[in-house]
């Protein structure tokens, strides 16, 4: 081999797993992305049954209800709308009505949230960031979220907790 | 007066850092000894000044100085001695605190032991330090300080965040910072070796051990910080793909792909200039994980800062560091001469091979990392990347390196025979197509890629054990001498054959615990039963205490299997009443690599409990393969060639090449 082939050999190779490096992303990012919405945001953009995303908003006071075997039911709103949610397991530590809330899942035929996973990825102000940003894009958000125990200086370190 | 001696000593150590990034390089360009020597002694009391601040800020959360804001924000009268010790950095302020100090504790080691080094380059090496050290104590003096005072004092403090009252905050945050500041000091070589134009198998030989250092930290960081959240966090998962923790594994990454081609650069003087590169793009990705961190970008489970002021300096450090050292790169990498050459087929080539998966893996970390950021900046739209999408990425890249990695310490330099050494891997090939199809058998029906994933890695451990057991002799000669030759090795081939086995050892860890989890969710009643994998648990009470800080809620299990008592588990969960806020403290029982996990949820009206436990079957060994990585990586440095033997001139190096 001269020093040329060498050469290209190296470089071919290194173009080739650059290559496939490059299309493991895109067809990635084609199908394991999932989006954030809040009711009225889902309702809008008609997301259809099955389609997975990540729904925010607040636990409707009085909603909560549960059932056998750690199966729940509660309704996530936004200010203009509301989405009954169903979860089996545990709710996180600092899972609470009237609270912000993220969960995952997708919808059913009959229009209710099945979700797998929900997160309570809170600062102490019991409010996660993307939902604290779409209520506050749409207008509802009220200043007395911040003002929950602790809050109290504008420098408070968030806090990370559990999912 | 603690607190001002503490912000004092710290103004001063930013004045050492400013004197050593500027007159050693002025004593280098005019050739003056004596002002190139001005950056060992800086160094040196700039530590000394750094680590009195810190000491400060340490006595102050000990004796509860709550006129000191960080104090009151974090601390509590009545927390443990531990955790007001720990609680020092579980915080913005003080973490970036322990950050400088071990960033001068580096520039400090170099200064203490790089006598051996070419004066100039110490200079240059030191200076560099200076300037990354003088920017970090710029950050923390005027947007992070944290020895400013309260007016009025208050009587109690607000108390650490509970989940990080454990004894993990206590190693993993200071481990994980010797390891992504211990890859400045490579860096700073990197950036000296520009500024000098000049560069050889010496230089690779400075750096390698600073850089397996930083490695084996990172290492060990990432390791406990995984198990930390994996027993912390009550649900039993040990990696979320967060970005936090992807921003410590891309420096990971990166920098285990700088310590192949530093081998590569070392023995053989090729690939120069993209070691100078790796150890660019592997510092920067620490301080873009210290960004990701600290700026309070993402919302994350450790995202503790919120103030934008903080984010968009350190953007401006970030910016002017990479951007600084990539230009200086793209102006003096071609006045590098290039080293020997060698065929695609040799111990050279594979190692590129290595850095080619390492990087591109790394790149698609990046990607999945920051693509939701820079598409909600351009286009507001919010989406999460998760393990699906490094699932897809990530372990595909993994693969083929894991393939190859068991023939790289087989083939020669310059040039090899894959054959020969596939032929010395039959052995463990064999044990990999045995392994896969035992697995087959025994779960048959079950999950495809998971026998598969275990066949790879029993390859990975077998071609470590083969390449040993080749270079001792075994079974070929005696026994007697192949264990005399066996101690004869160096140190650095044992080294390398326990980091790469501790990679299958993981490997079999991660595929056990994704795919041969059982669990049980659900409530129970006091002497209700739950039957999990075999063992048998019962909820013998629940009973309430309180803590120094906290009241907590107990459940005590008694575990059977086969109707043998095994022992009695107690997770619990703990109300902490300063933060209005609760943690679940998960239960384990540890039987040999498996673990059973108990954590708990509410409690009812009519008094039962929601539980959640899980039988993890070689879930250990996750762990215990970074640690035999990390063992490999100080035997290595503890390698004779390391110690001695490095203060080679550049010329004596150069005569080595390889007639070509």
């Amino acid at each position: 081999m001269t020093r040329k082939q060498r050469r290209l050999t190296m470089i071919g190779g290194s173009l080739a797993v650059l290559a496939i490096a490059a299309a493991l992303v895109l067809n990635a990012m084609r199908d394991s992305i999932v989006f954030f919405s809040t009711p009225s945001m889902a309702a809008e953009r008609h997301v259809p049954p099955g389609k997975r995303f990540r729904l925010g908003g607040l636990v409707q006071p009085g909603s909560l209800v549960r059932g056998d075997n750690l199966a729940v039911n509660f309704s996530v709103a936004d200010g203009s709308m509301t989405l009954p949610v169903v979860y089996k397991g545990i709710l996180p530590d600092l899972f609470r009505e009237g609270q912000g809330v993220v969960a995952e899942g997708a919808l059913d035929a009959s229009g209710v949230f099945k979700a797998d996973t929900v997160l309570a990825k809170h600062d102490e102000t019991y409010m996660p960031k993307d939902v604290a940003d779409a209520l506050k894009k749409q207008g509802h958000w009220k200043d007395d979220y911040g003002a929950k125990p602790g809050a109290t200086a504008a420098s408070a370190p968030a806090q990370g907790t559990s999912k | 007066m603690i607190a001002e001696a503490g912000h004092y000593a710290l103004v001063l150590a930013l004045a050492l850092a400013l004197i050593q990034s500027s007159v050693p390089i002025l004593g280098a360009r005019w050739g003056d000894h004596a002002l190139m020597n001005v950056a060992r002694s800086t160094a040196l009391a700039q530590l000394l000044f750094v680590a009195a601040s810190f000491t400060a800020l340490v006595m102050l959360h000990v004796v509860s100085d709550f006129s000191v804001v960080n104090v009151f924000e974090n601390s509590h009268s009545m927390k443990p001695l531990l955790y007001k010790i720990t609680g020092v950095w579980g915080n913005h302020e003080g973490s970036m605190l322990l950050w400088v100090s071990i960033l001068a504790l580096f520039g400090g080691l170099v200064a203490a032991f790089g006598n051996n080094l070419p004066l100039s380059l110490r200079a240059h090496v030191l200076a560099v330090q200076g300037w990354i050290a003088a920017a970090f104590y710029l950050f923390i003096l005027v947007t992070s300080n944290p020895f400013l005072r309260i007016a009025s004092p208050p009587i109690e403090g607000r108390d650490l965040n509970p989940v990080l009252q454990d004894i993990g905050l206590a190693v993993h945050p200071p481990m994980l910072y010797l390891g992504y500041v211990g890859f400045s000091i490579s860096f700073s070589f990197a950036v000296a070796a520009l500024i000098e134009g000049r560069i050889d198998a010496a230089w690779a030989r400075w750096v390698r051990p600073w850089t397996l250092v930083a490695w084996i930290f990172l290492t060990l960081g990432i390791a406990m910080g995984s198990y930390w959240a994996y027993y912390e966090l009550g649900w039993g998962g040990w990696w979320f793909w967060d970005p936090v923790e992807n921003a410590s594994l891309m420096p990971w990454l990166a920098g285990t792909a700088l310590l192949h081609s530093a081998v590569v650069m070392e023995k053989r003087n090729a690939l120069k200039v993209w070691t100078i590169l790796l150890s660019i793009l592997t510092f920067s990705l620490s301080l873009l994980g210290t960004f990701l961190v600290r700026s309070g970008v993402l919302t994350s489970v450790h995202a503790f800062a919120t103030d934008p002021a903080r984010g968009v300096f350190i953007l401006l450090i970030l910016c002017l560091f990479i951007g600084g050292s990539l230009s200086l790169y793209a102006w003096r990498a071609s006045a590098l001469k290039q080293g020997g050459l060698f065929a695609p087929v040799s111990r050279e080539g594979a190692l590129v091979l290595n850095n080619l998966f390492l990087t591109s893996a790394c790149a698609t970390v990046f990607i999945g990392t920051l693509y939701p950021l820079a598409l909600e900046v351009l286009t507001g739209d919010k989406i999460s990347v998760g393990a699906p999408f490094f699932n897809l990425t990530f372990g595909p890249l993994f693969v083929p390196l894991l393939v190859a990695m068991p023939f790289a310490p087989l083939l020669a330099w310059k040039r090899g025979d894959l054959f020969g050494a596939a032929q010395r891997l039959t052995a463990a090939g064999i044990a990999a197509l045995v392994a896969i199809a035992v697995l087959f058998a025994w779960t048959y029906g079950g999950a495809t890629l998971a026998p598969l994933a275990i066949g790879l890695a029993v390859f990975v451990i077998g071609g470590a054990l083969s390449d040993l057991a080749e270079r001792m002799g075994l079974f070929r000669v005696p026994f007697g001498i192949a264990m005399r030759r066996g101690r004869g090795l160096p140190r650095a081939t044992w080294g390398t054959a326990l980091a790469h086995a501790g990679i299958g050892v993981a490997l079999i860890g991660i595929v056990c615990e994704t795919t041969g989890n059982s669990e049980y969710i659900g409530t129970m009643q006091p002497r209700d039963v739950a039957s999990v994998a075999g063992y048998r648990l019962k909820l013998d009470e629940i009973t309430q205490r309180q803590g120094p800080n906290f009241r907590e809620m107990i459940a005590q299990f008694t575990v059977t299997l086969d109707g043998e008592t095994l022992q009695v588990m107690m997770p619990s969960k703990r109300n902490f009443t300063t933060r209005g806020s609760s943690t679940t403290e998960a239960a384990l029982l540890t039987r040999g690599a498996s673990q059973l996990y108990i954590s708990l949820g509410d409690i009812n009206a009519e008094g039962a409990i929601a539980v959640r436990i899980y039988h993890k079957p070689l879930v250990l060994l996750i762990w215990w393969g970074p640690v035999l990585m990390a063992f490999g990586g100080l035997l290595s440095l503890s390698d004779r060639r390391l110690r001695v033997g490095a203060p080679k001139p550049a010329k004596a190096a150069r005569a080595l090449q390889p007639a070509e």
